[in-house]
């Protein structure tokens, strides 16, 4: 190791200086959304496995206010990573030509989330299915 | 030439985001709101019987394991690539504790799905 130490810059907070950066740490921040509702549900999972009297008691807490407020911040983060991700997508996708004329990356974003849009309305349509 | 083994993160990443991003939001009004309080939907849906009747399916089973290993994978993927942009260094510890927790969690779903039969 050298003794020098040479001076390095510090990167603390160096993103929020910059409105785009912070944008970019808040759309990179919905993983953690995404990671927490997987293990909602991974733990949802754990108490069934448990038996009736610990799925009771996991729906007790789904229903207290600190779940729902939970929650409510979960639904905000996802609605937010898929406004997101359908804003970047024209930039990761290859050009996509039709008759000539190269898809704008508007028509991409908004195919995505009328796609998404109609996938929601599915897997309601699906869960009050398999519900009733 | 060693191949890369980048593309499969990648691809584990973009299938998981691109899930999330198409039916996300509709999973948690549904687990989180619908279900529990029985708004939308009938107020037995999410009794021990009912769910355990759902699991025992298997398109049910294989639904909830592509949602909850996809949403680790691409969380796990973006996570470790932000810490570096925080000036996390990106090495194999940051690696194991991202991809091993996602690949702990999807192990830990597909034994818990197996259990319901």
């Amino acid at each position: 190791m050298s003794l020098r130490r040479p001076y390095r810059r510090s990167m603390a907070g160096w993103w929020r200086k910059n409105p785009y950066f912070v944008e970019y740490m808040i759309h990179e921040g919905t993983a953690l959304c995404v990671a927490a509702y997987a293990l909602i549900l991974l733990a949802g999972l754990l108490a069934l496995a448990r038996g009736e009297a610990a799925w009771d008691q996991w729906l007790t807490l789904l229903r207290s206010t600190p779940s729902l407020l939970l929650h409510g911040l979960l639904l905000l983060g996802f609605l937010y990573h898929s406004w997101t991700w359908f804003h970047i997508m024209p930039r990761t996708l290859p050009p996509i030509r039709l008759g000539g004329e190269r898809l704008s990356a508007a028509t991409i974003s908004n195919a995505g989330l009328i796609a998404a849009l109609l996938a929601s309305v599915l897997v309601w349509g699906l869960a009050m299915r398999l519900a009733s | 030439m060693k191949r890369s083994n980048a593309p499969i993160f990648w691809l584990l990443f973009g299938a998981g985001g691109m899930l999330s991003a198409l039916i996300g939001a509709a999973l948690v009004w549904i687990t989180g709101f619908a279900a529990p309080l029985g708004i939308g939907l009938p107020s037995e849906a999410a009794s021990y019987a009912n769910v355990l009747a759902l699991l025992q399916a298997w398109p049910i089973k294989l639904a909830v394991l592509l949602v909850i290993s996809l949403f680790l994978w691409h969380s796990a993927h973006r996570i470790f690539h932000t810490l570096h942009d925080l000036g996390i260094h990106a090495g194999m510890l940051a690696r194991l504790l991202c991809y091993g927790a996602a690949l702990v969690g999807t192990a830990v779903c597909m034994v818990v799905l197996g259990q319901f039969v």
